[in-house]
């Protein structure tokens, strides 16, 4: 198993150097700068903005040189605020992001498993279609109407929890529920199906046969296989939450890296795309590999190759 | 004399196709045929709706917004516009462009997991270490640099086609912002095809090892032959079950763009940009949030039971994975 993490961790360099070499040439491509958009720049401060930054420099020059400071762990400054760099940004807006994240994860894995293992269990009955019509709900109102939809009938009807900010506990609530529910939509999902297949199979019937009640079956031995679509699952879905969902960064106005992310391609500040993609591709390889070991330690038919 | 009586035991019963089998399981199937009926309805009430409805375009600023009433069933934007109108008009570019770039992310998924699936081998590797990697870049920025690095292009195509006519007659003037929606199809459909890529290489690796490919092989055919003709066909029912699925996820992403400002300009609407515009202003006018909202979140909801029940009808079991 070592051995196996050792490889895997390995390979992960040239994958993220692959993704870092992409963007960084990707966003040198599109026409514009950081300063273009700025208002009434003279060609003179311009020049000197770009010698400040190093943009001056041939493309390939430049970006050695970013490789070189990335050896370091040095995300290099940021175009458009001054004075602060990438790791000082990323280092102040992920935590914001991560509460979100974990707190809107626990809510999803509560709701979603729940939900998905009530509905495998009572298949076809009226639990299952009210379950199952939930989650498809979940899935099918996006998080921009669903945030919205809250806050009118939670802030602004009822007058509970905030519509906006993030200092105190009432200020989490609905931004955590509106991006939980959406998770939990698809993991009920999954959670069912998985369920459903392992309830079919022959071990399932060998336990109830020797008598083993049924929550020991359940719990015991149908989770655990049930569960491995759900795992698949979550490996890419946990690095999105964990991000930032820029949408409910947007609505309830948060300041977390999600918003980040998105208004810093929008100012083509190069240095902070790049370590915010950096970011979530180390998150998601990451993740896939625990998925992987996850995945093998639920099911005893999967080797380490 | 060839003569099949109902009594002749060796006359060959009539058989039915695989697919025959699926629409029988299908019909059956009530919530995926209400989805499959909404969504006919749907489609036909925004082609056509717009040619009975007030415009989509011509303000009222007088009017202001009203709530739904006699003259406005569903009420009236801040303009004074219309919003039965702007929400059907809006569906006709929602609904394209889940179809097309559906259909764009079908097409690349399609040929490149099947020429990864024949090839085998090295090129196998490399092709689906390239989907593992894109896997991991998040997507969100690469459409949004795509859809701010073509912008400008596109802007030219828009200006070629008001210039161009035709002995005078500009045939294309109505047509401004043609090439918003171009974009949208390119750069959702070039994001949205991975995991079509990956579920038909998987079939096509599983359809390789079959006796009538052997026998195709043996018969002499071109590769180009044996994969477009027998193996696709073959490979079609996850890839028939995935599309469905692909179009909400699709018409999802539209809708994302749409709230980041990057949808189609006004006076066009979609359902994405109706939605945007809507959540800004729901504090006083409830029904700019709600309708288009409600009307969105029923499509995805019809497009997903067809999609569930096309699943269980065809019997595909991975096309989730």
């Amino acid at each position: 198993m070592f051995r196996f993490i050792a490889r895997r961790l390995l390979e992960t360099i040239p994958v993220l150097l692959i993704i870092v070499s992409a963007t960084f040439f990707m966003i040198r491509f599109v026409p514009g700068g950081p300063f273009t958009a700025e208002k009434a720049v003279t060609p003179e401060i311009l020049r000197n903005l770009e010698a400040h930054y190093g943009l001056n420099q041939p493309l390939h020059h430049q970006y050695f040189d970013y490789l070189g400071k990335l050896a370091h762990g040095d995300l290099g400054p940021s175009f458009k605020y001054p004075n602060r760099t990438v790791n000082e940004i990323i280092a102040d807006k992920l935590p914001v992001s991560l509460e979100l994240g974990l707190l809107s994860l626990g809510i999803a894995l509560a709701l979603g498993l729940t939900a998905g293992i009530i509905a495998s269990i009572w298949k076809n009955t009226w639990l299952d279609y009210t379950a199952s019509s939930l989650a498809m709900i979940g899935i099918c109102v996006p998080t921009f109407v669903l945030g919205p939809l809250l806050v009118l009938f939670f802030a602004i009807h009822l007058g509970r929890f905030n519509a906006s900010g993030w200092y105190d506990w009432q200020d989490r609530v609905l931004p955590a529920l509106t991006l939980g529910c959406v998770y939990a939509a698809y993991i009920a999902r999954l959670t069912r199906g998985g369920m459903l297949e392992v309830l079919n199979q022959d071990y399932i019937r060998t336990a109830r046969a020797k008598g083993a009640s049924e929550l020991r079956v359940i719990f015991k031995h149908a989770l655990r296989g049930g569960l491995l679509p759900v795992v698949s699952f979550l490996g890419p879905a946990i690095a999105g939450i964990l991000t930032g969902s820029f949408v409910i960064e947007t609505i309830f106005q948060i300041p977390g890296l999600g918003r980040e992310f998105v208004t810093s391609a929008f100012n083509r500040d190069y240095t902070l795309v790049l370590g915010t993609v950096l970011l979530y591709a180390t998150l998601i390889v990451t993740l896939n590999l625990v998925v992987d070991v996850v995945q093998v330690w639920l099911n005893p038919k999967l080797k380490f190759e | 004399m060839r003569a099949h009586s109902a009594t002749d035991p060796h006359a060959p019963e009539a058989g039915r196709s695989p697919w025959q089998d699926a629409w029988q399981r299908l019909r059956k199937n009530k919530i995926a045929v209400f989805g499959g009926v909404v969504l006919i309805l749907l489609t036909l009430l925004c082609a056509f709706g717009p040619l009975f409805t007030q415009s989509y375009r011509e303000m009222d600023l007088d009017l202001g917004p009203v709530g739904p009433c006699a003259d406005h069933w569903l009420g009236t934007d801040i303009h004074g516009r219309d919003l039965l109108a702007r929400i059907l008009y809006g569906g006709r570019i929602s609904i394209m462009v889940g179809l097309v770039a559906s259909l764009v992310a079908l097409a690349i998924g399609v040929s490149y997991g099947a020429i990864a699936g024949y090839a085998g081998g090295k090129l196998d590797t490399v092709m689906m270490r390239i989907v593992d990697i894109l896997y991991a870049l998040p997507f969100t920025i690469f459409v949004i640099l795509m859809m701010v690095f073509l912008k400008e292009p596109m802007q030219a195509v828009d200006v070629w086609l008001g210039e161009l006519s035709f002995f005078g007659w500009h045939a294309f003037d109505e047509m401004q912002g043609v090439g918003k929606i171009l974009l949208l199809f390119a750069a959702i459909g070039a994001v949205e095809w991975l995991t079509m890529a990956r579920i038909v290489r998987g079939q096509i690796l599983s359809i390789k090892k079959m006796e009538y490919i052997e026998a195709a092989r043996a018969l002499g055919y071109g590769k180009a032959r044996i994969i477009f003709r027998h193996m696709i066909p073959n490979a079609l029912g996850p890839v028939v079950v995935y599309t469905t699925l692909t179009i909400p996820a699709v018409m999802l992403l539209e809708s994302f763009l749409s709230f980041l400002g990057l949808g189609v300009d006004a006076p066009m609407s979609s359902w994405g940009t109706l939605i945007k515009d809507g959540a800004e202003k729901m504090e006083e006018y409830w029904w700019l949030l709600v309708f288009p909202g409600g009307i969105f979140s029923l499509t995805l909801f019809s497009l997903n039971f067809l999609g569930d029940g096309l699943r269980d009808a065809l019997d595909v079991r991975s096309a989730k994975d």
